[in-house]
């Protein structure tokens, strides 16, 4: 029988059918962080249960932590208990936490693949929506609650029902200046900010079959936003070759079984989806969002819906104080942020700084370069990316969250408007209450804080 | 661990109309600087009712309402179990929608907040009836999968799944989950990365 990588991965780690109806799911493997855990923490030690497989927990920080002063104890005293709770129940349960003084630390679904804990085959927890990443290496990866953290820490396991599985076949070739989140925002724009509830997306095509590793964790990670809990691409030459020596991968012989294995995952030809979506890469335009949620963007060079259409326009364009039938292009930006778990690993950043390389920020811009872990930015610092963003007059940060969510001192003020690399442009999403998120790929980010506006980025590649 | 049955689940109801009312809305991120869920339910919806004066929440006709009746897509975006917390500590034990996120609607259920759906029409008549008589009293039955507002009977949709587990008291699945720890233990066994390559 043909079977998908996700009907694969799922009867492999079906423990039973649970008396509900659901099935309970082993789960390979668990990351954490300090703000969806205290509390599933305190749970599991008021019920006298301990963690059952602390081996296959992981803990970082990302959230909560500055990205300039990052001495302790934090100027806010919020975030040093956060991060305080997460040390001290690390401590008590045995799991491994890359702290600040680690050059393991960054965002959690930007650490998971670059250290090789995230590999095909796998089932995947986090306490975080955008753990649909991990799905670019062939793994399936689950967004959490608190509560289901607390669980799969008791059990390593969860209660979860079935899901179908979208085929979404991205063909043909990308321009140039169109990018991995150009791709994954016209997805979420055709099919909509619900369209992906109770499904899996499997990405594939030429398109996504041509991504690097990096390219796929950007669209894996907007999976949620089209309302998809899971996304991944089967595993494939490119997934085993970026495995290949990372800290967590397996070496010598067991690599190769490794690889049969994680090979043996994938979808089978002829697999039996429930639904397939073909997309040509051709048409897709560098995109920009326009309103208050990821599906509501349109190509760089068209106009923002007229006020009247459906589907929340109005809400939309009166908080972004835009006018619907306006071209997007020339929108006037205050601050620029590139970062986040959806765009800041090394090649976003070397995207960004192709752009900026010799230019100068806006005056009155804002613009931030915030990489995804210790390791991103000491890399990029290898190759001298810091000093061209710092000599165009972006700010060049530590790794963690910033202002993709604001719980840290990185926050938009007022109305301002924001250039983001990010993935939500939710009302109040990046920290200010009336503040307006657009979100872009890490180059038309670059564009914009250089022009101080929206501006289509292949005129300046 | 135990839990508790919940079925029947009677009282006000509040409207919040809109698509796609994320979980920053509800609960905004300010608010999960916290290493508890106390409080929460004074910051529910916390910057909308900032910039919309007359927001259900805000209004007293409103206060002491057990049940939200929302539009589609309610609770998209982050995986906070903040936003369900929220809601609960405000007074919220149901939510009857036209279609809920999923992430969203699995944290409801893990603490015992029902949600469950119907059709657009069913629930614009339900938030308008609601709307022009805030006093009036629903009634939830998750067994019959009936909502009952003042006598008139509308049919919602429960998953099976999620009945079974609201009637049946294990939505907090923890327990449910180590019932069996043997079996764990021998899927664990047997997944090839975990046993090692
Ligand atoms: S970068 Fe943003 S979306 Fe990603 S984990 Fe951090 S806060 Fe969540």
């Amino acid at each position: 029988m043909s079977r998908t990588l996700l009907q694969k991965v799922w009867d492999l780690h079906t423990v039973r059918r649970l008396p509900t109806g659901q099935t309970q799911l082993f789960i390979g493997l668990h990351l954490i962080h300090e703000v969806t855990t205290p509390k599933a923490f305190d749970m599991l030690r008021s019920r006298g249960i301990g963690v059952a497989f602390p081996e296959r927990t992981f803990a970082t920080t990302d959230h909560i932590i500055p990205t300039l002063d990052q001495a302790r104890p934090f100027a806010d005293p919020l975030a040093e208990a956060m991060l305080s709770a997460l040390e001290g129940n690390c401590r008590e349960f045995g799991i491994p936490l890359w702290n600040l003084d680690s050059e393991r630390q960054g965002i959690v679904h930007v650490i998971g693949p670059e250290l090789g804990l995230t590999q095909p085959g796998m089932t995947i927890a986090c306490g975080d929506s955008h753990t649909s990443t991990h799905g670019a290496l062939g793994a399936v990866a689950f967004g959490i609650g608190t509560s289901q953290v607390r669980d799969v820490l008791a059990s390593q396991s969860l209660a979860m029902s079935p899901l179908k599985v979208r085929r979404i076949s991205v063909d043909g070739e990308l321009a140039a200046g169109v990018f991995a989140k150009d791709v994954v925002l016209e997805i979420i724009h055709r099919l909509g900010v619900k369209g992906g509830v109770g499904h899996a997306y499997e990405y594939g095509g030429s398109v996504v079959d041509g991504m690097s590793i990096d390219e796929r964790l950007t669209v894996c990670n907007m999976s949620i936003e089209g309302g998809a809990r899971v996304g991944y691409v089967n595993p494939d030459e490119t997934t085993f070759d970026y495995l290949r020596g990372r800290p967590f991968a397996p070496e010598g012989e067991a690599f190769d079984r490794a690889v049969s294995w994680w090979r043996s995952m994938a979808s089978d030809p002829g697999a039996d989806y429930d639904d397939v979506v073909a997309i040509d890469g051709a048409e897709i335009e560098p995109r920009v969002t326009w309103g208050i949620n990821p599906g509501q963007s349109v190509g760089v060079s068209q106009r923002i819906p007229a006020a009247g259409s459906n589907g929340g326009v109005a809400e939309a364009l009166e908080f972004m104080g835009l006018a619907g039938g306006d071209p997007i292009r020339g929108t006037k930006i205050d601050v620029a942020f590139v970062g986040s778990c959806t765009n800041s690993r090394l090649s976003d950043l070397r995207e960004a700084a192709r752009i900026a390389k010799g230019q100068r920020v806006a005056r009155h811009v804002k613009a931030l370069v915030v990489p995804g872990s210790v390791a991103v930015r000491a890399a990029a610092e290898a190759e001298g990316l810091d000093q061209v963003f710092r000599e165009a007059g972006f700010e060049w940060r530590g790794a963690g969250c910033s202002m993709c969510l604001a719980m840290n001192p990185d926050r938009l003020e007022g109305r301002q408007v924001c250039a983001s690399s990010s993935n939500r442009n939710f009302k109040g999403r990046q920290g200010s209450p009336t503040g307006r998120t657009l979100l872009m790929s890490p180059a038309m980010v670059a564009a914009a804080a250089l022009a101080g506006e929206v501006t289509d980025v292949r005129t300046v590649l | 661990m135990s839990t508790r049955e919940i079925d029947r689940i009677e009282g006000t109801g509040i409207p919040v109309r809109g698509d796609n009312i994320d979980t920053d809305r509800i609960i905004p991120a300010r608010f999960l600087k916290a290493i508890t869920f106390d409080g929460l339910g004074d910051h529910v919806f916390e910057d909308d009712r900032a910039a919309m004066p007359g927001h259900p929440f805000s209004n007293p006709a409103y206060a002491g309402a057990r049940i939200l009746l929302v539009n589609e897509n309610f609770g998209s975006g982050s995986s906070r179990e903040h936003a369900p917390q929220a809601l609960k500590r405000w007074g919220i034990d149901a939510c009857v929608g036209e279609s809920f996120a999923e992430i969203f609607r699995g944290n409801s259920l893990a603490i015992g907040l029902a949600c469950v759906t119907a059709p657009r029409d069913v629930v614009g008549g339900l938030m308008t009836r609601v709307e022009t008589a805030p006093a009036t009293s629903l009634t939830l039955s998750v067994s019959d999968r009936v909502l009952d507002a003042a006598g008139e009977r509308v049919a919602v949709t429960v998953e099976d799944q999620v009945r079974d587990a609201l009637l049946a008291g294990t939505w907090d699945a923890t327990g449910l989950l180590l019932d069996d720890f043997d079996v764990v233990r021998g899927v664990a066994s047997r997944v090839p990365y975990v046993r090692g390559f």
